[in-house]
């Protein structure tokens, strides 16, 4: 090329700023796709909170409804198993809940509102499995075992508020929904009060 | 006819292509049995795009009639039952075909020097055939269908703070749903086999530019014939493709028998649980993936937490990628190489083979410290691989290939 200098500088700096506006351009052209893989509007409308009669659970009872496509448990407890999760703790991993897996109101060794019933999202938070509800004492889960969930994936277990043991592939807690009572037996999921 | 052909190779030189792939394409002549999976492969996924089609005429990819219309090929469309099988049995054929060529490549060091492009290719084909296989696996709408790619899809959850927000963008919904499903869908009828053969051409392409390796680990063109001819080069048509129709025979005999009289394979190709339709409120007692991704699972398993798991996982397909780097040894086959190196490839199969086997099973005690032993190995093997072979007593390699007869 005859090019001087001048104008071959000239001509590599257009290059470069098409180069630079293509690949700008590429980019935001890229966001209109790639959102329509979000969930869309009315995905997220069936988000909403539902609700539960609790008065039809017999005590020991285990009831799972369908929020948000993913299982909710509610667990009608007894007395005596309120006094195994008093009595238990040298063999979990978090047993005061520190990890935010709950909302504040949630945050103690019953992990609920009201100790005898249990709300929790029955997903293990290993990989999403739902975990078995085996409330007896059982000897092929371990001698420590005084009812809970246990994951038939990976082997994860949990005790009868959805505190993880030791050791178990799933690093925390079982999550608890946000809910609120609103009358003695009418359990709203996916709200918190007010 | 001879004047059509000269008007064709006027406007493209179709003549001079075939030529130069098949007629005077110069492979050594030494190939043996490990030589028939590359062909084989290139086979199967053909047969996987022509079944592939015509059971995308039948299926609904739609979380309410999904599994029905699966049942539906099965049972009212005509041969539907024949197509299915063998697009099932055709997956799990893809990944046996497709480890036995990986595993030549590691006894002849076929992905060293000229080959490491080729070999990256091949790994990149390996990567989209896993993504392939596993959306596949989602479309029947059966259990392990479905917590099988909950259980995948939540490994994208333990990637710090993007990490849900990516695995809910992936699935376009709080859980796997139909949003999901149509998804997947699309990725695994058009999206990833066009990713897929596009790659495989490059492959092919990058294979036919610096030619095969061959048992003996040696360059067949580094010695030439007056002609230009390498002397230890045999024309690929018609020798080498006699040669790889009598291994199709071979494998369709046996591919067809499994189609016709094991399509279940006991549970291994086609998994019980996925005779259910999916249930987002139950997952099954036993969630195992399909047999040809059990030995990464058995790593992601092995270690104690998530996200090391994951990482683990997605480690030791990574590492694969950087054979060409880590093997340093000059010499390519097995045959003239140390004692050394034929106990850790010995070792590296025995761990894959022992891990995709406690990938099957319900976790024990026993099981998680043998696949943790396992999974060292695995790891074990690269790491060796890159101290041991820099100076490895290596047998001098012939000039010419050897045969034998």
């Amino acid at each position: 090329m005859s090019d001087n200098n001048n104008s071959s500088n000239r001509r590599n700096f257009l290059t470069n700023l098409t180069k630079v506006m293509g690949g700008v351009g590429a980019v935001f052209a890229a966001i209109p796709f790639l959102s329509t893989m979000s969930p869309s509007e009315k995905t997220k409308m069936a988000g909403a909170p539902i609700e539960i009669d609790v008065s039809s659970i017999q005590p020991g009872a285990f009831k799972i409804v369908e929020w948000r496509g993913k299982p909710v448990w509610v667990v009608h407890r007894t007395p005596e198993m309120l006094d195994k999760i008093k009595n238990e703790a040298g063999y979990l991993a978090d047993p005061e809940s520190n990890e935010e897996n709950q909302p504040q109101y949630a945050q103690n060794k019953f992990r609920s509102l009201k100790p005898e019933y249990l709300v929790l999202l029955g997903v293990c938070t290993h990989l999403g499995c739902s975990p078995l509800y085996k409330p007896g004492e059982n000897k092929d889960l371990g001698l420590e075992w005084k009812g809970g969930f246990f994951c038939p994936c990976h082997g994860s277990k949990f005790d009868l508020s959805g505190r993880v043991f030791k050791g178990m592939p799933a690093p925390t807690n079982l999550e608890v929904p946000p809910y609120y009572f609103a009358s003695e037996t009418k359990l709203i999921v996916g709200a918190d009060e007010g | 006819m001879s004047k059509f052909i000269a008007w064709i190779d006027e406007r493209l030189p179709v003549t001079k292509f075939v030529k130069n792939h098949l007629s005077e394409y110069y492979a050594p002549k030494n190939f043996n049995f490990f030589y028939f999976f590359g062909s084989l492969a290139l086979f199967v996924f053909i047969l996987q795009i022509i079944t592939g089609i015509f059971l995308t005429i039948n299926y609904k990819p739609d979380a309410a009639s999904a599994f029905a219309s699966v049942e539906y090929i099965m049972r009212d469309v005509e041969w539907g039952w024949l197509i299915r099988y063998m697009h099932s049995t055709g997956a799990s054929f893809f990944f046996i075909v497709v480890y036995l060529h990986m595993l030549r490549a590691l006894m002849y060091g076929s992905y060293k020097k000229p080959r490491e492009l080729l070999w990256l290719f091949g790994m990149f084909i390996f990567v989209l055939l896993m993504a392939e296989a596993f959306m596949g696996y989602l479309l029947p709408w059966g259990q392990m269908s479905y917590w099988g790619a909950q259980v995948i899809i939540s490994l994208f959850g333990a990637i710090p703070l993007i990490g849900e927000s990516l695995a809910l963008w992936i699935r376009g919904d709080y859980v796997i749903s139909d949003a999901t499903l149509n998804r997947f869908f699309a990725f695994h009828v058009i999206a990833l086999p066009l990713l897929l053969f596009a790659v495989i051409y490059l492959h092919i392409a990058a294979l036919h530019t610096v030619g095969s390796n061959n048992p003996d680990g040696i360059e067949i063109k580094a010695n030439k014939n007056k002609d230009g001819v390498p002397v230890d080069g045999i024309p690929f048509h018609p020798y080498y493709t006699v040669k790889d129709i009598f291994g199709l025979a071979v494998f369709l005999t046996i591919f067809m028998f499994v189609v016709f009289f094991l399509p279940e394979f006991g549970g291994f190709f086609l998994e019980k649980d996925n005779f259910v339709p999916a249930d987002p409120l139950k997952t099954p007692e036993h969630i195992v993936p399909v047999w040809y991704f059990t030995p990464f699972y058995a790593i992601l398993r092995a270690v104690p937490d998530k996200l090391g798991g994951v990482i683990a996982m997605g480690l030791a397909i990574f590492v694969l990628f950087l054979m060409p780097w880590l093997d340093r040894c000059k010499v390519k086959s097995i045959r003239y190489r140390s004692i050394s190196y034929k106990i850790l490839l010995a070792a590296f199969i025995i761990s894959f083979i022992g891990l995709g086997y406690i990938g099957m099973k319900a976790p024990t005690p026993t099981l998680t410290v043998l696949g943790r032993l396992f999974t060292i190995v695995y790891f074990g093997f690269f790491v060796l691989l890159y101290f041991t072979s820099k100076n490895e007593k290596t047998k001098p390699v012939p000039d010419r290939v050897t045969m034998h007869d």
